[in-house]
């Protein structure tokens, strides 16, 4: 009997061949067709014309408290940058708590006050909710979810269709803080590093950029679960364009590096929960750049482009690419499940 | 991490020495990389694609799961069926196909299958929960046999009678050996065949237990040169410029050569050998591709049998196929794996791509053999990062 294995859920091929096979199968509409972050919905019968974007997200993460954040803020952040993402400007949350019987009280006051001081920070209100608790090993400690709404920021159009080659492909930050810290909190303390989530709301600062930039700016996306590489997948199938990552120019932290290599993992696959993909237009990379700088985003970089047909790339077609930091070009992919600690 | 090792500028005059040399040679040269991390590690820094034409890299023996018999498989994969029983493995284990299913299945059915990191978190786990049984899947080649030695010991001290392996290690210059021994034969028979490997990329983590001395038979017994190296890639390049110059070199000059200095002696790792001996001796061992070779595998010597799951769960009835699903089933995958070359694959006899297979029934989502299934597998590396310049 087929089932589902813990491959379908890590943000890999058998998750998008889950999502389409059972779930766009189901429920197909032109909304939700877009898989893409949020959804964008057409104004309503009211005063107001402006559209909304709307998302959801569950948060399961273990451990529940990890260095640089919990999954209360975990599940602000991770809703709000979905929104941010689409282009909107995030201002409600719903949030729902499945709890483990015996869970303690004070780690879900805990959590609820670091959602408080996370939703202050974002600029939303959590305006509904709901409680279940589930018996003793029907989940595990505690599972959130959230709903976010938020209204589309006036001119702003994000599509794949506009990535043009010669856009440029920006990162805000370094990548793989989350994923390495949370994978170096379950080894235990005694692994000794001090990698810290990058646990952060996007909304400000990416709504100052598509203010200042307008159409400039392509397509956004947080490369969360699947890491910055599934991001640029995401985007040369969707654009249908040739998308080369250049190796040498993604920040990556020397923790991270080595935490990397001591569990046989890749960072270009590690989520991150404070970072956004942006493609722009050649000629508004600058001033991106800037304005992330004066964000205090000092590590925002150039981490790829999309290759015009006259370059050494013209001959590879459309998809995912990396140029290694030796010059080998070799394809990107999305991983088939779960990122394997090997054996040697 | 020393980063001189990725030197971008330094690998480029590495690649441009190569392939100087290969111009003055007249002929591209043929080198196996022995080791599953190395193969990885050409495949992802484009290494492969910058020698494209000039030195073509096979892949050779040196991935622990995918050398694992399709028996050993579907015995393991069979212990998490058992009721009460807990299966501990390295992660790379999970997706490997056996008779109906994988592990990672039998876990979604319920069966109890850990992923861990070190032999030691399995004894630990033991330790815990006393009243279950917990079978620690010891695969792997020289250089997780001393963790598992480890473990046998620690679970001996603490006393437990819950905690046992299932034996599959296996051991690296034994499987050279046998990988070389046929290819003499029809050189010297000159029977033709496919074209020899020149020379043997050794692999480093193995290296640092079992010494560089342990390779020597290669130059000795069949005149070809290897060269111990890192997983950098300008570890990489220097070891392939290495074994190029000894190919133009005349005859009668090929050595085995450590260029790993930082990590490994000419005797390994005496301490981690010792542990190795004490508690695991040589058997013969079932490598899939190579067959059974004489003493090429490791297993519980006789004082610490009691640790042997094979055993004790045989001895017990517990792996009657009435009883397990896994056993019983359809054989349809199996079947799949008649036209699966994986063997071929780890011989050196084809590379990755020219498996009828490759790309079409056997993808890393619905992988026939194991070679495409972990992550260090030749054809997984070829289909990962090198799918498109095959396709072009």
């Amino acid at each position: 009997m087929k089932r589902i294995t813990l491959g379908h859920g890590a943000g890999g091929t058998l998750t998008s061949d889950l999502v389409r096979q059972v779930f766009l199968h189901h429920f197909m509409n032109p909304y939700l067709e877009a898989l893409s972050d949020s959804a964008v919905l057409p104004p309503g019968d009211g005063d107001s014309a402006t559209s909304l974007a709307v998302t959801t997200d569950a948060f399961v993460v273990t451990p529940i408290f990890f260095p640089g954040g919990d999954i209360g803020e975990l599940a602000v952040f991770g809703t709000v940058n979905d929104l941010a993402v689409a282009g909107a400007r995030p201002a409600y949350l719903t949030a729902s708590f499945i709890i483990e019987e015996g869970f303690a009280y004070a780690d879900l006051d805990r959590v609820a006050a670091s959602m408080a001081r996370a939703a202050r920070r974002a600029g939303v209100q959590v305006v509904a909710g709901d409680t279940k608790v589930v018996e003793r090993g029907s989940c595990d400690g505690l599972f959130i979810v959230t709903s976010g709404v938020g209204r589309l920021i006036p001119g702003v159009s994000l599509s794949s269709a506009r990535v043009l080659p010669g856009d440029c492909l920006v990162i805000n930050g370094a990548v793989g803080q989350h994923g390495a810290a949370i994978m170096c909190a379950r080894q235990g303390e005694d692994f000794g590093t001090s990698i810290r989530s990058d646990c952060s709301p996007l909304a400000g600062v990416l709504e100052t950029l598509l203010v200042e930039l307008g159409e400039g700016i392509k397509w956004l996306r947080d490369p969360t679960r699947g890491g910055l590489a599934t991001t640029v997948v995401e985007l040369a199938e969707s654009a249908g364009q040739c998308v080369v990552l250049e190796e040498e120019a993604v920040p990556i932290p020397d923790d991270v590096c080595g935490a990397c290599e001591m569990l046989g993992l890749d960072p270009l696959y590690l989520a991150n929960e404070g970072k956004v993909l942006i493609v722009a237009a050649p000629e508004a990379t600058p001033r991106l750049l800037a304005l992330l700088s004066e964000a205090g985003q000092d590590q925002a970089a150039v981490v790829g482009q999309v290759a015009t047909s006259q370059g050494m790339m013209g001959s590879w077609g459309a998809g995912a690419y990396l140029r290694t930091r030796l010059g080998g070009t070799k394809t990107l992919d999305r991983l088939t499940g779960h990122q394997m600690p090997r054996i040697c | 991490m020393n980063k001189d090792f990725r030197d971008p500028e330094l690998a480029g005059g590495l690649v441009k020495a190569i392939r100087r040399d290969i111009n003055d040679l007249g002929r591209p040269v043929r080198l196996m990389e022995v080791c599953g991390t190395h193969t990885v590690a050409i495949s992802r820094s484009g290494i492969r694609n910058l020698l494209d034409g000039v030195v073509e890299l096979r892949s050779g023996p040196g991935c622990p799961v995918c050398v694992t018999s399709q028996e050993d498989i579907d015995h393991m994969i069979s212990l998490a069926y058992l009721p009460n029983t807990t299966v501990l493995t390295y992660g790379d284990m999970l997706r490997v196909p056996g008779a109906t299913g994988t592990l990672e299945e039998a876990r979604a059915a319920g069966g109890d299958v850990r992923v861990l990191y070190s032999a030691l978190d399995g004894v630990r786990a033991a330790g815990a929960e006393p009243s279950r049984q917990f079978v620690f899947l010891a695969v792997g080649f020289e250089t997780t046999a001393p963790g598992t030695a480890l473990a046998v010991k620690e679970a001996a001290r603490r006393g437990l009678d819950n905690f046992t392996l299932h034996p599959a290690h296996k051991t690296i210059p034994a499987a050279l050996r046998a990988l070389l021994a046929p290819a003499r034969s029809q050189a010297s028979t000159g029977s033709g065949g496919p074209p020899a490997i020149e020379g043997f990329i050794l692999p480093g983590h193995v290296s640092a237990v079992i010494g560089r001395k342990a390779y020597d038979f290669l130059a000795a017994d069949f005149g070809l040169p290897g060269v111990i190296t890192g997983f950098e890639p300008v570890d990489i390049l220097l070891a392939v410029r290495e074994l190029v110059r000894s190919v133009m070199a005349r005859a009668g000059g090929k050595r085995v050569v450590n260029l790993y200095p930082r990590v490994v002696r000419e005797d390994g790792n005496a301490r981690a050998q010792a542990l190795t001996r004490e508690v695991l001796e040589p058997c013969p061992s079932a490598w899939r591709g190579l067959g059974t070779i004489p003493d090429s595998g490791l297993t519980l010597r006789e004082e610490w049998r009691a640790f042997n799951a094979v055993k004790r769960f045989a001895g017990a009835g517990g792996l009657q196929s009435s009883l397990h699903p896994a056993l019983g089933g359809s054989r349809s995958r199996a079947a799949g794996i008649s036209a699966c070359r994986c063997g071929d694959v780890l011989r050196g006899l084809i590379a990755a791509p020219e498996c009828p297979l490759f790309g079409r029934g056997c993808t890393p989502i619905s992988p026939v053999g194991p070679c495409m299934v972990s992550s260090e597998g030749s054809c997984a590396a070829h289909y990962a990062h090198e799918r498109r310049r095959h396709a072009r």
